[in-house]
């Protein structure tokens, strides 16, 4: 792991991080409206898949989209803006949170109906393997979306005409209130690809280079020839599943237990040689971040101005969005209509 | 010679090897239609011609395979994908109504939807309360949505076309009890734009709104109607969304009168909008308010007798064509 990959990790994890706390505080603000479905805790399974990606390949993702489109380019202005549901938004704002798109980045879309990227995934898929083309589609889903009938429809199909096409399931245990083990029958999700004679494999989805890893390496297979591949990604949000959901159900035991294992404080330990120790961890809290950094700093691991400068860089970028997007006028009428009609060429209708 | 006479499975056929001709990223999807050839036929002959990538048999997976051809749609392919009966297309919902029909609009205008989806529909011979929907008011009511509703060889042919090269979904919904009815096929002549409607017959008396199979039971009752001296002008709308309004209310401005004729179940149906929007902007034209001539609002059932019963006949057309001319203008015999 070259050292200008590990400075992107956890640049962009901090961007992830800084963006959807931002977002949170829009939202009790008042700025931000509707469901918002935010990813901290989950940033390692975004940035180690999409850092593994090409420009040529696709991504398809869900509701909890923010950080997928981050990792994969899309200005964080334009994101907050899409959030406030104003113009210069991504979508313009006629998607909002739940469905940024970003075609010049082959940002596929986030969708809002549990199942629908694996459809969306095989025929991006399909139409790469008819061409012949050395490129991807990437498809992430969660743990509750495991169970829908598209999930097994689609990795049939996915399988029987060898897709390139890499299923991600970011498996943070939860479909919003129902833990796995009362969704699902069996609940190592890898495991169900294998009926679909689909390599798969779980990962440590709180380690961003594992992550990495294993997914960089299925993508060279895919590209290969080697059809689809799977990945679980074992990970944890810590807020509740929206900003309308406190996540009383889970014990605060088990979200602080996860919170000692940060995705963020890990991309950090890789960058120091001597991680502090399990022990040292134990006073870290919650608050992962800070105190890591502050330690790495006090031991002298790592650069100050280096992490402060992507501090500040990404403190920055995402201040600079929220004034964007607070900047940024409403839509007008005439914009839905436009975004309505906007593909029809030169078709006259009635 | 460009003019013959086929079926309208046939033409069907022509439309889609002449689109997998010219362009190579039109491609078609569906249960059946590959080495089988098509439940009805439609894509016989090019499977062997086109080969496994351009014409795929899926596997039974309405919600996966039409979704599939969402995502292609957005890279740029023309998928055709065919959905065996409408009835499936409920299993369908999701892509059609969620997805294809959103996409464009919640990415801001981003992606465009060259998406077309065949199937057919209606009460065909005996099949079943499972098998004999119509479910066009469901499409109807989804904004994004096109719907084409092709009730000749000549329309199937270049409808079917005109969808292909669309950049919106469109969905065509054929009938049952058309694939193997004969018309005549110009492949030269210049297309009606595909959501214009068409005037079948002209008429003064009385205006008949049908599409798809109703066309055909509008210009029966309208050659008996002439019997009787009633001259009922027959409209083919083509097109369920969007409609063509002016060329209704044209029409209806000059007979001052009108049937919808549907096959599909009365109440919330596509009669039921022609009839509303047409008793709105046509109010002071009328002399008679609109009637509706349509099914019943029961499953259709099996047994034969009963499942003719279900749904208009061309007397039910006469009788309310008559029953509406006389009761306007008691100068008409009926």
């Amino acid at each position: 792991m070259d050292r200008d990959t590990l400075r992107a990790f956890l640049r962009d994890m901090l961007l992830a991080r800084a963006f959807e706390e931002a977002a949170a505080e829009q939202y009790t603000k008042g700025n931000i409206a509707g469901f918002l479905h935010l990813y901290p805790g989950e940033e390692a399974v975004a940035v180690g898949v999409i850092h593994a990606t090409e420009p040529a390949d696709y991504v398809v993702s869900t509701y909890r989209e923010h950080v997928h489109a981050l990792v994969r380019g899309t200005p964080p202005r334009q994101v907050m803006a899409e959030l406030f549901g104003r113009r210069d938004g991504i979508s313009r704002g006629m998607g909002g949170s739940m469905h940024l798109f970003d075609r010049e980045r082959r940002f596929m879309g986030g969708y809002a109906i549990v199942g629908e990227t694996y459809p969306v995934a095989i025929g991006v898929g399909y139409a790469i393997a008819m061409r012949d083309l050395p490129e991807v589609a990437i498809c992430f889903f969660g743990d509750g979306a495991v169970n829908q009938g598209t999930f097994h429809e689609s990795l049939n199909m996915a399988a029987l005409w060898r897709l390139p096409v890499l299923f991600v399931c970011e498996n943070n245990h939860y479909q919003i209130g129902t833990e796995i083990h009362r969704h699902s029958a069996v609940t190592e999700v890898f495991r169900r690809a294998a009926a679909y004679n689909i390599p798969a494999e779980r990962v440590d989805g709180m380690d961003v280079f594992k992550v990495h890893e294993v997914t960089s390496r299925m993508l060279r297979e895919i590209r290969s020839g080697g059809g689809p591949r799977f990945v679980e990604c074992e990970t944890y949000r810590l807020r509740g599943h929206s900003m309308a959901d406190p996540g009383s159900y889970r014990p605060q035991i088990e979200v602080r237990a996860y919170a000692s294992t940060d995705p963020v404080s890990a991309a950090i330990s890789e960058a120091v040689p001597a991680y502090p120790s399990r022990e040292q961890l134990a006073g870290v809290g919650r608050d992962a971040i800070d105190h890591v950094t502050e330690h790495g700093l006090g031991a002298g691991h790592l650069d100050p101005a280096e992490v402060d400068g992507i501090k500040s860089e990404v403190q920055q970028l995402v201040q600079e969005a929220v004034e964007f997007a607070k900047q940024s006028p409403d839509p007008e009428m005439a914009e839905a209509w436009r975004c309505l009609h906007v593909n029809r060429r030169n078709e006259s209708l009635i | 010679m460009a003019t013959e006479d086929i079926t309208y499975w046939q033409a069907l056929n022509r439309a889609l090897d002449a689109e997998l001709a010219e362009d190579d990223s039109v491609f078609i999807l569906g249960e059946d239609v590959g080495l089988y050839g098509g439940s009805y036929r439609v894509t016989e002959g090019l499977y062997a011609k086109y080969g496994s990538w351009r014409v795929r048999d899926t596997p039974i997976s309405e919600a996966s395979f039409t979704g599939l051809g969402v995502g292609a749609a957005m890279t740029g392919m023309r998928p055709v994908v065919e959905i065996m009966t409408i009835n499936f297309a409920l299993l369908a919902l999701d892509p059609l109504v969620n997805m294809a029909a959103k996409i464009p609009f919640m990415s801001g205008g981003q992606f465009p939807m060259p998406l077309v989806v065949r199937m057919p529909g209606g009460v065909a011979k005996q099949l079943g309360a499972q098998h004999s929907q119509r479910l066009e008011h469901t499409l109807m009511n989804v904004p994004g949505l096109r719907i084409a509703v092709p009730a000749t060889p000549q329309d199937a042919y270049w409808q079917l076309r005109q969808a292909i090269a669309s950049d919106d979904p469109i969905i065509l919904l054929e009938h049952d009890l058309l694939y193997f009815s004969k018309g005549l096929l110009d492949v030269e002549a210049v297309p009606l734009p595909m959501h214009r409607a068409a005037v079948r017959r002209a008429g003064r008396d009385v205006t008949l709104v049908g599409y798809s199979r109703s066309v055909e039971l509008c210009l029966r009752a309208a050659r008996q109607l002439a019997d009787v001296g009633i001259e009922a002008e027959v409209i083919d709308l083509r097109s369920l969304s969007p409609i063509d309004w002016e060329t209704c209310i044209t029409s209806v401005e000059k007979t001052h009168r009108f049937i919808v004729v549907e096959e599909d179940c009365r109440f919330a149906g596509a009669g039921a909008e022609v009839a509303a929007t047409l008793s709105e902007r046509c109010f002071f034209s009328l002399d008679a308010p609109a009637k509706r001539v349509a099914a019943l609002d029961i499953p259709t059932p099996f047994n034969g007798s009963l499942e003719s019963a279900s749904i208009p006949t061309v007397e039910d057309v006469i009788s309310q064509a008559q029953q509406l001319c006389s009761v306007a203008d008691p100068g008409v015999k009926p």
